[in-house]
């Protein structure tokens, strides 16, 4: 690979991977891919949960603080963007976007108070707060729902500049072009001084503190920037996955499926993020349309079912304990495998052993 | 060796034509009419699920057997939604198309997977069958075209309940001071009924409490408590899952709160809710839109000639004739009917119908005493008949009571006591949703 920089602190690598990147999603998928069903239930869901992943990777993976409420912010960032456009007059859907996310980055600043004090295993369970108290908000207050009679949200068209988005197809443009806008800010923010810091504090907080780094300051930009990301998942899979949705769709069951998507993915990696979504979207649907389609129903489908959860827990026990930089781990190595040379030596394993050992 | 297989393949291509031009057009290309069975097995909600959709797949292996419907033979496919939002969107879009024929009905079994496609039914020209649940409003046929309530809906459901009491309690009049505890799952479904029942409380000078259980609802001893300090006269219960339905009713027991004050749901009205509480649900009332029992004629033939035959699906024979099972006869029977009727309306029959044809035979249900008799289901339904305006059904429940090993009917079909209050009701609120959505009515007549 070429590890010289071309532009901007970018190899050309990198150019290569965003050029392909921008083709295969806005050319060749819009061109090969022609049902519905497809870009409704593949692949929409498949990148908003991805979204989210990379805000859980930034959290968890980069900066090593232990949240669990994803879907919590999720939550915030799919009601804001339902008020916003419902009570502020002629405001854009993208900006509607960008201030649903900053909503819910607000509440990650607040639920993310306690990292300050507590870590591991006591922060998760003082961020599942977040999970709680904003769903229960929205459940409380009629104001959040426009007092709707029975607490749903019908999320409005997608419009932009006039122009509605409302197919499948264009609904998933949409995604699409937010969700790789978003990565490639990702990135450059774990690349920069910022993801630094991040990892600095999360390899050894100590000794990042000694070197000037604010600890206040790197977790709380950690936790709003991770709520950032989920927020404005959570709105794009409001707006175009559920449609109709009430506050119990972003459960803690979401918030779980979202840190194995993380743990399965791969700690500390952007790909991880997008691999371990498919993963965690994909395996069942793949089940259960094997189970119905194949077997015409021969197998319980509870069994299919238990298949499921005992695959994905033996799978993160797995990963976890012989590859905690998960699938994306894999795939980089079955890459290097096929370009004849060894594997480099990782070393951010090395550095998320250190961390995981220091958290345990 | 290579002629030879191609003389062998010409040789079939010629048998193959040979008997496609002998045998009649209609065998060759049989008609199929497809339907989806979104059902829950899996999960808290499994009893219901598999009693529910077991009955729709065995009626359609029924009708199957007996010839099809005029000669159209009825396929479906399933897909596991575990009574969740997100999975039944994923079910829908996945079911949606089947060899290039598309579903005419969808039913979700669940107010979450109701409310996640409702707004999908008139861009696909699909049916959402409401059969007992769902979106309440959806029975302004103005508005909801493509939405049915057909086994009445929860606000009627909320209004026979209050008829119950008040006839308990000697009279609406006697309901002054008397206090009811709304006690529910924290969902979009547990509150459904909330509107309906806060306007007749306020009528009738009723205090209401509202108490909600966040799902699953196996932890409910804070809630049970509270009932006790508020020391209500009814608690209306409102749940999902046998293990959230059964342990209120051990709740209940504990705190000493009696069980024949206590009403449930038609979703927490079934066998598989009351055996898990042993004693300690002998007692409770409970609601019927379709009643249990296995000395319907359907029910008899479905059991010879479908399990009979070793084709039944469920695993357990015996709960066939449960309150889930011929709630989902119930439900298939209507989808066959309104398929008939699309045949005919639309001078289709014998042949596949599109949504909207189906859609107008579904409105154009009118199940009267002597086509439920016709069918073999006389009683197990009440009468009812769609119009175009009004998409409820029947409107009527029946109350049963647990007796301890099965449930007795205690009341006739009931309806509410003033059911154009219901319906006036039902219109301002899909007239507010119209509104908000820029939805124009649709003209009737």
């Amino acid at each position: 690979m070429n590890a010289k920089t071309v532009f901007m602190g970018y190899t050309r690598g990198d150019i290569v991977n965003f050029a392909v990147a921008i083709i295969l999603a806005l050319v060749i998928v819009p061109m090969v891919v022609k049902t519905d069903y497809w870009y409704s239930s593949i692949l929409i869901p498949w990148l908003c949960l991805a979204l989210a992943a990379v805000g859980q990777q930034i959290v968890m993976g980069y900066a090593g603080q232990l949240a669990l409420g994803a879907a919590g912010f999720m939550a915030a960032g799919a009601f804001a963007c339902f008020n916003l456009i419902l009570r502020v007059p002629y405001i854009p859907f993208p900006l509607a976007l960008v201030f649903s996310g900053l909503i819910a980055a607000a509440f990650g600043v607040l639920f993310g108070l306690p990292s300050l004090r507590v870590r591991g295993i006591y922060l998760m369970v003082a961020t599942l707060a977040s999970q709680f108290f904003i769903i229960w908000m929205i459940d409380k207050f009629g104001w959040f729902k426009n007092y709707d009679t029975s607490g749903i949200i019908t999320a409005q068209d997608i419009v932009i500049f006039g122009k509605p988005f409302t197919t499948p197809l264009e609904m998933y443009l949409v995604v699409v072009v937010v969700v790789m806008v978003l990565t490639v800010l990702a990135i450059n923010m774990t690349r920069g001084s910022t993801g630094r810091s991040w990892m600095a504090v999360r390899d050894m907080d100590i000794a990042a503190e000694s070197m000037g780094i604010s600890l206040l300051k790197t977790k709380l930009q950690a936790f709003a920037i991770s709520a950032f990301f989920c927020g404005v998942a959570g709105a794009l899979f409001a707006f175009t996955y559920l449609k109709s949705l009430e506050p119990v769709a972003f459960d803690i069951k979401l918030s779980f499926k979202i840190l194995f998507m993380v743990i399965l993915g791969g700690l500390g990696t952007i790909n991880g993020a997008f691999i371990g979504a498919a993963f965690i979207l994909l395996f069942p649907v793949l089940l259960n349309s094997i189970g119905n389609n194949v077997f015409h129903g021969a197998i319980d489908s509870t069994i299919i079912s238990s298949i499921e959860q005992v695959v994905f827990g033996v799978l993160i026990i797995v990963f976890l304990i012989f590859e905690p930089l998960g699938m994306a781990k894999l795939y980089d190595n079955i890459k290097q495998k096929f370009r004849g040379g060894s594997a480099p030596k990782d070393k951010k394993k090395r550095e998320l052993d250190a961390a995981s050992s220091e958290a345990g | 060796m290579k002629r030879m297989q191609l003389r062998n393949r010409l040789a079939i291509a010629a048998m193959a034509a040979g008997l496609a031009s002998a045998l009649p057009q209609s065998a060759f290309s049989q008609e199929t009419q497809y339907f989806p069975v979104a059902s829950s097995r899996v999960g808290p909600y499994s009893a219901m699920g598999t009693g529910y959709y077991g009955a729709q797949i065995d009626y359609m292996n029924y009708v199957n057997m007996n010839g099809g419907v005029n000669g159209v033979m009825l396929t479906w496919q399933e897909c596991e939604t575990e009574y969740n939002a997100v999975k039944t969107v994923e079910c829908y879009q996945r079911l949606l198309e089947k060899d290039g024929q598309k579903i005419v009905v969808f039913d979700t079994l669940g107010t979450p997977g109701a409310y996640a496609v409702i707004n999908r039914m008139a861009d696909d020209n699909v049916v959402l069958a409401q059969y007992g649940y769902g979106r309440t409003d959806g029975a302004d046929g103005r508005v909801w075209p493509w939405v049915f309530n057909a086994a009445s809906h929860y606000w009627s459901q909320i209004a026979v309940k209050m008829k119950f009491m008040a006839e308990k309690e000697g009279g609406v009049d006697k309901m002054r001071g008397k206090k009811i505890v709304h006690l529910h799952i924290d969902s979009a479904y547990g509150r459904e009924p909330l509107p309906a029942m806060r306007k007749i409380a306020e009528d009738w000078g009723v205090t209401l409490v509202e108490i909600s259980i966040p799902p699953p609802g196996l932890e409910q001893q804070s809630q049970w408590l509270q009932i006790r300090r508020e020391a209500p006269d009814w608690v209306t219960f409102w749940g999902a899952g046998s293990g959230m339905n059964s342990t209120a009713m051990t709740n209940a027991a504990r705190v000493g709160f009696p069980r024949d004050r206590m009403m449930y749901v038609t979703f927490g009205a079934a066998e598989e809710d009351m055996y898990p509480a042993g004693d300690a649900a002998k007692g409770t009332y409970a609601v019927a839109n379709a009643l249990p029992g296995n000395h319907y004629p359907l029910v008899q033939k479905i059991k010879e000639q479908v399990y009979g035959a070793g084709k039944g699906n469920l695993a357990d024979e015996s709960r066939v004739g449960t309150v889930y099972w011929n709630r989902g006869l119930g439900a298939a029977v209507m989808w066959i009917e309104a398929l008939k009727n699309a045949q005919e309306m639309h001078n289709k029959v014998g042949k596949a119908v599109t949504g909207a044809e189906f859609r107008d035979g579904y409105e154009a249900l009118n199940m009267t005493e002597e086509r439920l008799e016709e069918i073999g289901i006389k009683g197990m339904v009440a009468p009812f008949a769609i119009s175009c305006e009004n998409h409820e059904g029947a409107g009527k429940f029946a109350v049963m009571q647990w007796n301890g090993e099965k449930f007795e009917q205690v009341t006739d079909w009931e309806a509410p006591l003033d059911p154009a209050y219901i319906r006036k009701l039902v219109e301002e609120s899909a007239a507010k949703f119209a509104a908000e959505n820029n939805i124009t009515p649709k003209k009737c007549s």
